[in-house]
């Protein structure tokens, strides 16, 4: 009987050559004339430990952590295809791991257990049970259950995801939308990625039941040309199901129709802004667009379109599976169910990290992320993505919950936390940040287009030591100008890097730290 | 480019308009899926393209220009051989990716947003690969590579050349 062997084939594994060693284990078994099955499988987010090799036993999967093909003749020498875990890279049972035993996998329950190409394997792991669930019932009352579980968008806004179903559901509309934010623009998150790559057809069973919650019958993913491999593996995916008649005229034998196609970006990022998005697919240029009309409302083509992120529409699957109330159980205050954080940066366990909401930064940083890569103090960490807040360690007990982060004016946004030492330089961060809204700003207000510039040249000034003192005025002056004068995220939340920046690090401005409080 | 080279881009950019065109109009939504096709086939998209997709998609030039100079993606120019895109945003910057930057700079011979005279090495940003958990990363043609130093630069650079002289 031939063993299972398991070489993930999510990009995060590929980058650090996955393949060659997927290819080594091939022919080192070939060699050998030892039988194997080789699996590709995806990612189970411990990225750290990537290429993350798995060996199927009868007691689990033992995995053997950041194998480079110049260790897999020793990996067969030492027995692992036979279960013997002696290896210096072994690393026991992969469930056991704590890193991930601790998490709550609730969107990525499937992740890097699974061969994301098999529908098989989807269905065999729970896949496609809350469609047929939903097949079953009215349109509000699927609207209800999504209301009723808590979930809120996981893009960043947190908007509760039921209601905006619920304004499509009653907007009048021949034909109605579902559109997939999947333009994950921000550093430091991939956790959207990781849901194309290595579980697909969650995202589509997602978007399937919103479809049918709605009465949508066309939906669209639109995903950033950086992700190639996402991109095929959705296109694959999109492809199966359908054959299985899970798309198309009649899905799943409701007599409803849904269908579904991708939609490659081109790099820009003000295309993760959702009307921006909107524009996109129709051809035009990523310009972002006044509110009202929400998108709702008037969204794709002018019609009432939903438009979720990748996330939000991947944790919809278990909440009609197993019930709202059972995703509504976890969480804390008004932020229901989990957060799969995105661990990463200058930190030692770098990866996704599935949680309720509720634990604490510290908790991230230090029990699973272990500190930072380089041993060195860690300094600031940025949550949210590059619009999100600098949080300094005074503010690291905070625990992870919408209102707590926007409490310490912070923001949870997608999930992403970037870690930086103390070689860090906050002003030099600063910098980047208007020059980052500098090269992507779509144009259309001026307090973001111009505004980002002139930032720029404020803090080269005050990093130059000229004319400091009026300098901070002017760019905190600059800065409300953005935040209350911009029309989307992209101008008005700029100034929450720059300002948490400017206010937790005034040393790195050439500040005393009582000036800023005066200025 | 050259005559004949001119040719052989109108012929492949009217096959990929033929085959967008369901109906015997184009909308305009698959504009952005017939800038990639060009671009996937000629590695860019030549200037002299934005008059015959205007009548196609019955817009004005300048709207057609005005979509493709949007796109960072999008290139109106002839691609080097060898691309380097390294990521600039704040994951890669935590882990070294300045000193990465300079690296890589100096071993292409190449500054960024530039190529080398020769065309063989381009050098450019790009604001996140998904990478950030084991950054910095670069993409060379189109292959990602993570937690990228020095000298894994210099191998994976002189594999991609190999590759390059042998095709």
């Amino acid at each position: 009987m031939s063993v299972r062997i398991f070489v993930p084939a999510d990009s995060a594994a590929l980058a650090l050559g996955a393949d060659d060693v997927a290819t080594a284990i091939v022919r080192e078994a070939a060699q050998r004339g030892v039988a194997i099955e080789l699996v590709r499988n995806g990612t189970r987010g411990l990225l750290y430990l990537e290429p993350l090799v798995e060996v199927e036993t009868p007691a689990g999967r033992i995995g053997f952590g950041s194998v480079d093909e110049a260790d897999v003749a020793a990996l067969f020498a030492s027995g692992f295809h036979n279960g013997a875990s002696t290896h210096p890279l072994a690393l026991g049972l992969v469930e056991q791991i704590p890193y991930l035993a601790r998490q709550t996998r609730l969107t990525f329950a499937r992740c890097g257990i699974t061969d994301p190409r098999s529908l098989g394997d989807y269905e065999a792991h729970g896949g496609y049970r809350g469609l047929r669930r939903a097949t079953r019932m009215a349109g509000a009352d699927i609207v209800a259950a999504v209301t009723a579980s808590g979930l809120r968008g996981r893009g960043g806004a947190a908007f509760p995801t039921g209601i905006k179903w619920n304004t499509v559901l009653r907007a009048p509309g021949t034909q109605k939308y579902i559109v997939c934010n999947a333009d994950e623009g921000d550093s430091g998150t991939f956790a959207d990625r990781i849901v194309m790559e290595s579980d697909p057809f969650v995202l589509i069973e997602g978007m399937t039941i919103a479809g049918l919650a709605v009465g949508a019958t066309r939906g669209f993913i639109y995903v950033r040309s950086e992700y190639p491999h996402a991109i095929a593996a959705l296109n694959d995916a999109i492809q199966t199901a359908t054959r299985a008649g899970l798309l198309g005229p009649d899905v799943a034998g409701s007599g409803r129709a849904f269908a579904l196609e991708v939609r490659k970006g081109a790099g820009a990022y003000i295309c993760g802004e959702e009307t921006a998005l909107l524009e996109s697919i129709e051809g035009k240029r990523g310009v972002v667009r006044a509110k009202p009309p929400l998108p709702a409302l008037a969204g794709l083509f002018g019609q009432p379109t939903v438009i979720n992120n990748v996330l939000s529409l991947a944790s919809v699957p278990i909440i009609l599976d197993q019930g709202a109330e059972y995703y509504q159980n976890f969480g804390m205050g008004r932020s229901r169910g989990t957060l799969p954080v995105q661990l990463a940066g200058n930190i030692k366990h770098g990866g996704l990290i599935e949680l309720a909401f509720g634990a604490t930064l510290r908790e991230i940083l230090i029990d699973y992320g272990g500190g930072s890569a380089s041993g060195r103090p860690i300094k600031a960490v940025q949550v949210g993505g590059p619009l999100g807040a600098y949080l300094p360690e005074s503010q690291w007990d905070t625990p992870l919950d919408y209102e707590a982060f926007a409490g310490l004016w912070a923001v949870l946004g997608h999930g992403g936390i970037v870690v930086h030492d103390d070689r860090a330089d906050m002003a030099g961060l600063a910098r980047y940040a208007m020059a980052f809204c500098a090269v992507e700003s779509c144009g259309k207000c001026t307090p973001c287009r111009i505004g980002s510039t002139r930032g720029v040249e404020v803090i080269d000034k005050i990093r130059a030591g000229t004319e400091r003192a009026q300098q901070v005025i002017l760019l905190r002056s600059l800065c409300d100008t953005m935040l209350n004068g911009s029309l989307c995220a992209m101008g008005g939340m700029t100034p929450y890097p720059v300002l948490s920046a400017l206010n937790h690090f005034p040393q790195d401005f050439g500040q005393v730290a009582g000036d800023t409080l005066a200025a | 480019m050259n005559p004949a080279d001119t040719t052989a881009a109108k012929r492949a950019i009217g096959e990929i308009l033929d085959l967008h065109a369901q109906h015997d109009r184009l909308s305009q939504d698959l504009l952005l899926p017939v800038l990639h096709a060009i671009q996937d086939r000629l590695g860019f998209i030549p200037p002299d393209a934005v008059e015959g997709l205007a009548q196609s998609f019955n817009l004005s030039r300048a709207e057609v220009h005005g979509v493709i100079t949007f796109y960072h993606y999008f290139k109106t120019t002839p691609p080097a051989r060898c691309r380097v895109e390294i990521c600039r945003a704040e994951a890669c910057q935590s882990m070294g990716g300045d000193a990465l930057l300079a690296h890589v700079s100096q071993a292409l011979g190449c500054e960024l947003h530039a190529h080398t005279p020769d065309g063989g090495f381009a050098l450019e940003p790009v604001y996140c690969l998904g990478q950030c958990a084991t950054a910095p990363a670069i993409m060379i043609n189109d292959a990602v590579h993570a937690r990228v130093t020095p000298g894994r630069f210099d191998r994976l650079i002189a594999r991609a050349t190999r590759v390059e002289e042998a095709v």
